[in-house]
């Protein structure tokens, strides 16, 4: 007997719950929509009815203010726009340096909370729970009073052979001289690396056909060296640095950090680290006991244990949180406005002053975290999907 | 309900939701004095609050900037006329002044003002509501000012302000006159033995940002080849704290600022030591919101009333007995006795008496606050009377 076929559902109607569905999303972004803009066409309004100019135009105008560090040339006649990519690239540089040592610093912090050795484990925890537990703020202002108050006039520079000076100047250190043979050097240095990733790679195809192990840290490492050498050779050995030389209440050449850079980027890492370090201890701590007595069982030493099978699978556990931390530093960043260093929030504030327009410079300091946040945020998730389980 | 009033209940609602956490002692006697929800049409009390928050945090500072806006174009658009009513129904004048800036405006152990600023707005307000004790003050930072005084949070900005012409045209603000013409100097430690500012090349400068001053370095600066690199501090503590731990060669505001700061701040005053050269030209007065141009008119004529009393020797002991006696036209104008120069200004015609009572003329302001005999011990230089060869010129009262 055939079954009837049951009644066809019907696409659409009235009552259905898509339909519903779509006229609450409709309704829910027309308010969000009437909501913005209300707040940006009666603002407007409003600072027209009193006569204050607004607009993005200042951005061409000549900025006309130094800013004491910059990487790059940026002259006080430069219109405000370039100001702006100076503060930029100033924050963007404390939170790169930031987020690299304060991953170091975490990774081991949270590595040494499992030691063998009681001390090692304690003075990971002693730390974790102090930086942690002191406002940032804090921690910027303390570690420039130091700078500022501890450290020697430029004229008794305390320095390393004449090479490296420390003083309220900040950290001189002396930088090579450009030239063709430095340019042949660094290119020795980026065909080393290729050189290196391809061993890499043979090594490990080598591993997997014959079991054969090779060093994947020493040899490579010894790649890139000997690259950058015979670059540096062939380009006619140039030895010419460029060294800091004090003079007066000045530092001539050489580079510098200054002791509102080093006060940013410690207070961030120190704090910061003291978090990831949390962070990778919940990832190790979320690898199962088994995985550990399985790798011994292999015959695995704990170091291989742990760079091997514990930290590739804590990883899955790590990034998310420890990407969370990332955009805690390079928001965090934003204070350093206390300690005079000129990030975009600092020079933001000399613009808006010099010009008036509040709403404006805001708005473009929130578009610049934004936008950091957003693509640290995206960088972050294409790493966690590499690094999460492949399902094959 | 009508749309206003709706608007003004769910505004203050929303500030309060959006900042929480950070309800500072201001903030609570705000809410103590039930200034929060009273819901007056055109008197927008919530923005007192709105911006209270802003000396709390940046973002913070940009919301309020939206939400004071969004409430502003509902409640008043246009202001005419409005704060003087505002201010007589408030039985307040309120003030915005340095947050700390001994001989201008600071606050001693007691809270109580004092200042050459300060006494401009209780000379205002002496004037407007008979009682010079009547005034707010509002400690605001150098960013914070002027937004304060858009928003409607303060009546009149007093503090240090210079008068520019970007200031002036684009920020919806009027510069009633000024009370002290400045200029911006350097300050440098003796013991690094510098006599010019010439000689400040490639030194670093702490500096307070929002000021006009970061500009005017650079300009001297080029002019002069010197490639100085400033140091910004948000705070003017931060900047001085980091000139006296000696991060900086030298520290730059305007020349009364380094005497303050050197008197108040150092650790011993004859360690430091004021370049001789003024870089620019710093004319500092008070701040009216444009749009209203009865208030304007009154802050201007306050100040003026000020300057012409020491003029024509009207002080705060003799103004009783001048009132009582004087025969000079010029005189019996200012305090009200023959012409009833107030209702011009819609005050009465005693505004300038009281005004004087209060402060004093502006020689006594200047020489009780900042003048020689007081710890900043400023020349009066410039701001001396026109006729004794300073700047200080005020337009007849007539």
């Amino acid at each position: 007997m055939a079954e009837r076929a049951p009644p066809r559902k019907r696409a659409w109607s009235w009552r259905s719950q898509a339909f519903r569905g779509l006229i609450y999303q409709i309704v829910a972004v027309a308010l969000i929509a009437f909501g913005v803009w209300y707040l940006v066409n009666s603002t407007l309004a409003n600072m027209a009815a009193r006569g204050i100019q607004s607009g993005f135009g200042f951005l061409l105008q000549p900025a006309g203010f130094d800013i004491g560090e910059s990487l790059i040339p940026y002259d006080a006649l430069d219109p405000y726009w370039k100001a702006y990519a100076v503060g930029v690239l100033n924050t963007l540089r404390v939170a790169a340096v930031g987020i690299i040592f304060a991953t170091l610093l975490g990774t081991v912090l949270g590595i040494g909370r499992f030691s063998g050795n009681a001390i090692v484990r304690g003075l990971c925890y002693a730390y974790v729970e102090l930086f942690r537990n002191v406002p940032v703020l804090l921690q910027l202002l303390m570690w420039y009073l130091l700078f500022a108050d501890m450290l020697p006039p430029i004229t008794e520079a305390l320095s390393l052979g004449g090479v490296l000076f420390l003083s309220k100047n900040g950290l001189s250190f002396p930088v090579p001289v450009w030239g063709p043979g430095v340019g042949l050097a660094l290119l020795g240095a980026l065909a080393g690396m290729v050189a290196a990733w391809l061993y890499r790679r043979w090594a490990i195809a080598r591993f997997e056909a014959t079991g054969q192990i090779r060093s994947l840290f020493w040899v490579p490492m010894v790649i890139v060296i000997a690259g950058a050498l015979l670059g540096w050779i062939a380009g006619g050995a140039p030895s010419t640095w460029n060294v800091p030389r004090p003079d007066g209440f000045i530092m001539h050449g050489g580079a510098s950090a200054t002791p509102e850079f080093l006060a940013v980027l410690l207070g961030l890492v120190l704090y910061t680290a003291a978090f990831i370090a949390e962070v990778v201890r919940s990832g190790i701590a979320s690898v199962v006991r088994g995985q550990v007595e399985a790798a011994s069982s292999l015959g695995l030493s704990k170091d291989q244990a742990m760079r091997l099978v514990i930290l590739p699978q804590a990883l899955r556990v790590i990034i998310p949180p420890v990407t969370s931390q990332y955009l805690n530093l390079t928001k965090n960043s934003s204070l350093a406005v206390a300690v005079g260093y000129p990030d975009v929030v600092s020079i933001a504030n000399t613009s808006l002053n010099q010009t008036g327009r509040a709403v404006e410079c805001i708005a473009l300091i929130m578009a610049v975290y934004l936008t950091t946040s957003l693509a640290t945020s995206a960088f972050m998730n294409w790493y966690n999907r590499r690094a999460a389980i492949k399902e094959r | 309900m009508d749309l206003v009033e709706y608007c003004q209940v769910r505004c203050d609602y929303v500030s309060l939701a959006a900042f929480p956490r950070s309800a500072s002692a201001y903030e609570h006697k705000a809410f103590r004095d039930g200034q929060f929800g009273r819901s007056e049409p055109g008197k927008q009390n919530f923005n007192q609050v709105e911006t209270t928050h802003m000396k709390t945090n940046r973002t913070k500072l940009a919301l309020a900037i939206l939400a004071a806006g969004s409430a502003l174009a509902i409640a008043t658009p246009a202001q005419a006329g409005k704060t003087l009513d505002a201010v007589k129904a408030r039985g307040e004048l309120v003030c915005g002044v340095n947050t700390g800036l001994a001989g201008f405006s600071a606050a001693d152990s007691q809270g109580k003002w004092s200042g050459l600023d300060v006494d401009v707005c209780r000379a205002i307000a002496a004037a407007v509501l008979g009682d010079g004790n009547k005034v707010k003050f509002v400690p605001l930072t150098a960013q914070q000012r002027f937004t304060a005084l858009q928003s409607g949070e303060i009546d009149i900005l007093s503090r240090n302000t210079t008068w520019t012409l970007t200031r002036d045209a684009s920020l919806g603000l009027h510069f009633a006159g000024v009370t002290y013409y400045d200029g911006q100097g350097f300050m440098v430690p003796v013991k690094n033995k510098i006599k010019s500012a010439k000689q400040l090349k490639g030194a670093t400068v702490c500096v307070q940002s929002g000021t006009t001053t970061e500009k005017n370095l650079t300009d001297y600066s080029r002019a002069n080849n010197l490639n100085v690199k400033p140091i910004v501090f948000e705070k003017q503590e931060a900047a001085t704290g980091a000139y006296f731990s000696g991060r900086c060669v030298a520290f730059t505001t305007d020349a009364s600022g380094l005497a303050s700061i050197r008197n108040k701040d150092a650790k011993d005053p004859k360690e430091h030591t004021i370049l001789p050269e003024l870089i620019s030209k710093e004319p500092l007065g008070p701040v009216v919101r444009r749009g209203d141009d009865e208030w304007f008119a009154i802050a201007k004529w306050v100040l003026n009333g000020l300057i012409e009393s020491e003029e024509y020797g009207i002080s705060q002991d003799n103004v009783d007995k001048l009132k009582a006696e004087s025969k000079d036209p010029v005189v019996m104008r200012i305090l009200g006795t023959s012409e009833d120069t107030g209702k011009l200004l819609g005050l009465d015609k005693d505004w300038m008496v009281r005004a004087l009572k209060t402060v004093g003329n502006y020689g006594e302001m200047f020489e009780r606050n900042v003048g020689p005999k007081t710890s900043l011990a400023l020349p009066r230089g410039a701001n001396a009377l026109w006729n004794k060869g300073g700047l200080m010129y005020a337009p007849p009262i007539r």
